[in-house]
């Protein structure tokens, strides 16, 4: 018997243009619970589909009990006791619970062929049971709470004898209660005899299940060490890593009279009670895990969702925000985190793109004046140094710092105050950050209210004037950035508990 | 408990419907009492069965997030191929006209599913091209001409005509279908894995569903369904034509949306099916029976079809917010 039961070794795995995967090791003792850690983007679920045969590594072995292998497929890594349950879960929504459970290997009588559902139920039910679910079997698998949705996942393991079980994020999306529940059933797979890879944010998560923790940065291994070495600033280190660079102008601009209040802004199911103020010339960062309500608060501001209950006064002024036109009227812009998919039409030219959303300055009658809409498009172009032949080409062609550039020009084409930006150097290089860098610094300067968006707390702390911590939809924390620490606002984001801080997150 | 009341809103939905058909019924039934006759409901049936067998592929089709344009072409050219058949071999056995029709309909289908599921192309896109194929093909094949009533045996007309235990063949035929439909669906893998991919694409490829052959297999099923409706079409009507059926699936696909079946895949039900079905053929059959103008016939159809739809928006928007107020924020 080999020490470890699952092996990786020098794993890399490419996508068109992006290294997912550098260089990475791995390994796993039976009967252990191992955490694996990263920030966003490091990494872990591209490594989880390696090993469950989702994608096959560019490089590198895998090896199973000490035997190599490989995985061409789900069902060769299914067959060889290997599970994984998936952080967006996997389910069939429309199908019951017993159908989730055994999709891919049902049960069916030996001459007939027929699916024996008694069995099946029977069994189903069984699993359930064991995992002391208090569901039945036929349920429809779309009327589950997320947490009940992650036990039928976890059953569904169980009825392959998954042997290796990976565990994808599972708390993210569970209620401190039903995440308690889930750490007592991890642990009974582990007493049964099963290995566990556990993936997670929380720090909480680790300490109380891991016995082992690996931690992944920039698609690269960084280490593995024993949980109870790892205290939590090493974790927090291990998993940020970079050093802050000079890559953030020092500004010094006087912060002008408040433009914007949001109180007590709640929307059901996504977020509640959340309150901030934004001043002229000023950088608000919203950070927290992905998940915590971030997006969606922006959201409401700019009008795409309508919140269900608090205030919004933009200058003093309590203001509707229906939809995103009146969002607009007020001077609220809005920079989506998926430029491709929400915010550039790539078929069209730079230009085109540009003035897409104030096309109504240069018509009359309905027509469009060609030429001063190509001069404005040329001047913010230029402003913003999109790096292009023209104006005319077309914006598919442009590198993703260039194409953000072009979102920018977008938003600027319109009388704004307030710049809400989502994740805005998410995909984009190295350079192309430091560009964007300097031309929120610049947006800043020129008096507009920024609003950002930002998981990286390099560009939390480098940029902003004040930090909004945000977790589990609640704001958990405010800080003023000046002489505040990278492990606090983590520890905001992931540990704090928000019922016990509540009143702290909000200045008055 | 939240869960099963829930669960009930499926069922729900259809006793709606239900609900729905025994008032129109009743309100048809006062106005002319013709209505519930025996002859009358023999006819609603009569009428309804090409469209309840559709409906049964159609179901299949929409529960994978397809769709199957091509339905009413390959109902004319399946329907002229036998009727030439049977116009050039008189002697030939009925029931081997209807195999050569649901022969040639699945082959159809087959080449629809192979251009979907292999091909990748939009099934949209893919069955406009297979209609346009399909129909032009009829032309072809008959020359532009029709078969009529006399160059067919009157044993291939008793297809749709004769009686089996006083039951018209076409109800008969209707019935053998939804059984082995509802064996296909409820108790093999396959048609419960058919539903598990429209369910969700993606996770079917994540736990080794073999998609592409299912998403095929839904349309050869189709294609196969079509080809049968179009052998009964032409004994029924006596008669093969080009443009037969012209525009006939969009009939089908109002069917399984009044039946509850979701354009955007995983959910339907036979019985919900069968309903839908029988409530458009009760509106073609009852609306000129109360002297309703047939201009307003389709007005009428399209309204019932849109209530329909609007319900079920609203009653699944709430039940998302109840979901959402479930969870702990």
């Amino acid at each position: 018997m080999p020490e470890y039961i699952l092996e990786l070794e020098h794993i890399t795995k490419l996508f068109p243009g992006v290294k997912a995967l550098d260089d990475v090791h791995f390994n796993l003792k039976e009967g252990e619970i191992h955490g694996l850690m990263g920030e966003n983007g490091a990494g872990k679920s591209t490594f989880i589909k390696t090993i469950t045969g989702v994608y096959t590594p560019n490089e590198g072995e895998i090896r199973l009990y000490g035997e190599k292998v490989i995985f061409s497929n789900p069902l060769d890594a299914q067959k060889c006791g290997i599970a994984a349950i998936y952080q967006h879960v996997t389910c069939y929504p429309d199908l019951t619970v017993a159908e989730n459970i055994f999709v891919g290997h049902e049960k069916i009588h030996k001459f007939s062929r027929k699916i024996n559902w008694k069995e099946m139920h029977a069994q189903a039910q069984d699993l359930l049971d064991q995992l002391d679910a208090n569901f039945s079997s036929k349920t429809r698998m779309g009327d589950l709470s997320v947490a009940r949705q992650q036990i039928v996942e976890i059953a569904k393991a169980l009825s392959m004898n998954a042997k290796i079980i990976i565990m994808d994020e599972p708390t993210a999306a569970l209620s401190l209660h039903e995440t308690g529940e889930l750490y007592r059933i991890t642990e009974q797979l582990r007493n049964d005899g099963a290995s566990i890879i556990f993936i997670s944010h929380r720090l909480e998560d680790i300490y109380r299940l891991a016995d082992r923790v690996t931690i992944f940065r920039d698609a690269s291994y960084i280490g593995t060490w024993p949980a109870s070495e790892l205290d939590q600033e090493k974790i927090v280190s291990h998993m940020v890593g970079r050093p802050l660079t000079k890559m953030f102008p020092k500004r010094d601009i006087h912060i002008g009279e408040e433009i914007l209040k949001v109180e007590n802004l709640s929307r059901t199911g996504y977020f509640r009670d959340v309150s901030f103020t934004l001043h002229k010339s000023e950088i608000v960062a919203i950070t927290g895990l992905v998940g915590a309500g971030r997006t969606e608060v922006c959201e409401s501001l700019y009008g795409i969702t309508r919140a269900d209950a608090g205030n919004i006064y933009i200058a003093g002024e309590k203001a509707v925000i229906s939809d995103p036109v009146a969002a607009l009227l007020h001077g609220i812009g809005f920079l989506p985190e998926d430029r491709q998919k929400q915010g550039l039409i790539l078929e069209w030219e730079i230009g085109k793109n540009i003035t897409l959303p104030v096309l109504e300055l240069y018509s009359k009658y309905g027509m469009l004046n060609k030429n001063e809409e190509q001069e404005i498009s040329n001047k913010l172009a230029k402003r913003l140094a999109v790096k292009a032949p023209n104006i005319f080409s077309c914006a598919s062609t442009l590198s993703g710092g260039n194409q953000q550039k072009v979102v920018f020009a977008k938003l600027l084409a319109r009388d704004l105050k307030i710049i809400i930006l989502d994740e805005p150097t998410k995909g984009v290089d190295i350079g192309a950050k430091a560009a964007i860098y300097e031309i929120i610094g610049e947006l800043a300067e020129q008096g507009y209210g920024i609003i950002m968006i930002s998981s990286e707390m390099p560009e939390v702390l480098g940029l902003s004037d004040k930090i909004v911590v945000m977790k589990d939809g609640h704001v958990s924390a405010l800080f003023t950035t000046a002489g505040t620490k990278q492990e606090e606002i983590l520890h905001a984001a992931m540990v704090k508990n928000v019922y016990s801080s509540q009143g702290l997150g909000v200045d008055s | 408990m939240k869960m099963q009341l829930k669960g009930v809103s499926g069922s729900l939905r259809e006793l709606g419907l239900l609900a729905f058909i025994i008032l129109l019924g009743i309100t048809v039934q006062i106005r002319n009492p013709v209505f519930l006759s025996l002859m009358n409901i023999n006819a609603i049936l009569t009428n309804t069965a090409i469209l309840s067998i559709l409906a049964v592929g159609m179901m299949l089709v929409l529960v994978t997030r397809g769709i199957d344009l091509s339905v009413g072409a390959i109902i004319a050219f399946t329907g002229m191929v036998t009727a030439l058949t049977v116009a050039k071999y008189p002697g030939i056995n009925p029931v081997a006209a209807l195999l050569l029709g649901a022969g040639v309909g699945f082959v159809i289908g087959s080449l629809t599913g192979l251009l979907v599921a292999v091909f990748d192309i939009l099934p949209i896109i893919a069955t406009l091209g297979m209609m346009n194929v399909v129909r032009g093909f009829t032309y072809v094949v008959s020359g532009g001409k029709w078969v009529s009533s006399y160059q067919m045996s009157t044993s291939f007309k008793a297809l749709a005509t004769g009686k089996i235990l006083g039951i018209n063949n076409l109800i008969v035929i209707a019935i053998v279908v939804y059984i082995i439909a509802a064996y296909f669906i409820n108790q093999t893998r396959m048609g419960r894995r058919i539903f598990a991919v429209g369910s969700n694409p993606e996770a079917a490829e994540i736990s080794g569903l073999p998609r592409k052959r299912l998403v095929f297999t839904a349309y050869a099923i189709m294609g196969a369904l079509a080809g049968l409706a179009g052998v009964l079409w032409v004994a029924k009507f006596a008669s093969a034509q080009g443009n037969t059926a012209i525009g006939y699936e969009l009939q089908v696909i109002a069917a399984c949306i009044l039946g509850g079946v979701s354009i955007s895949g995983g959910i339907g039900k036979l019985s919900g099916l069968l309903l839908g079905t029988l409530l458009l053929g009760i509106l073609n059959n009852a609306l000129p029976l109360i002297n309703i103008s047939p201009f307003w016939q389709q007005g009428i159809q399209g309204i019932t079809i849109l209530a329909a739809v609007l319900t079920n928006v609203v009653v699944k928007r709430n039940n998302e917010r109840a979901a959402l107020r479930r969870r702990a924020i």
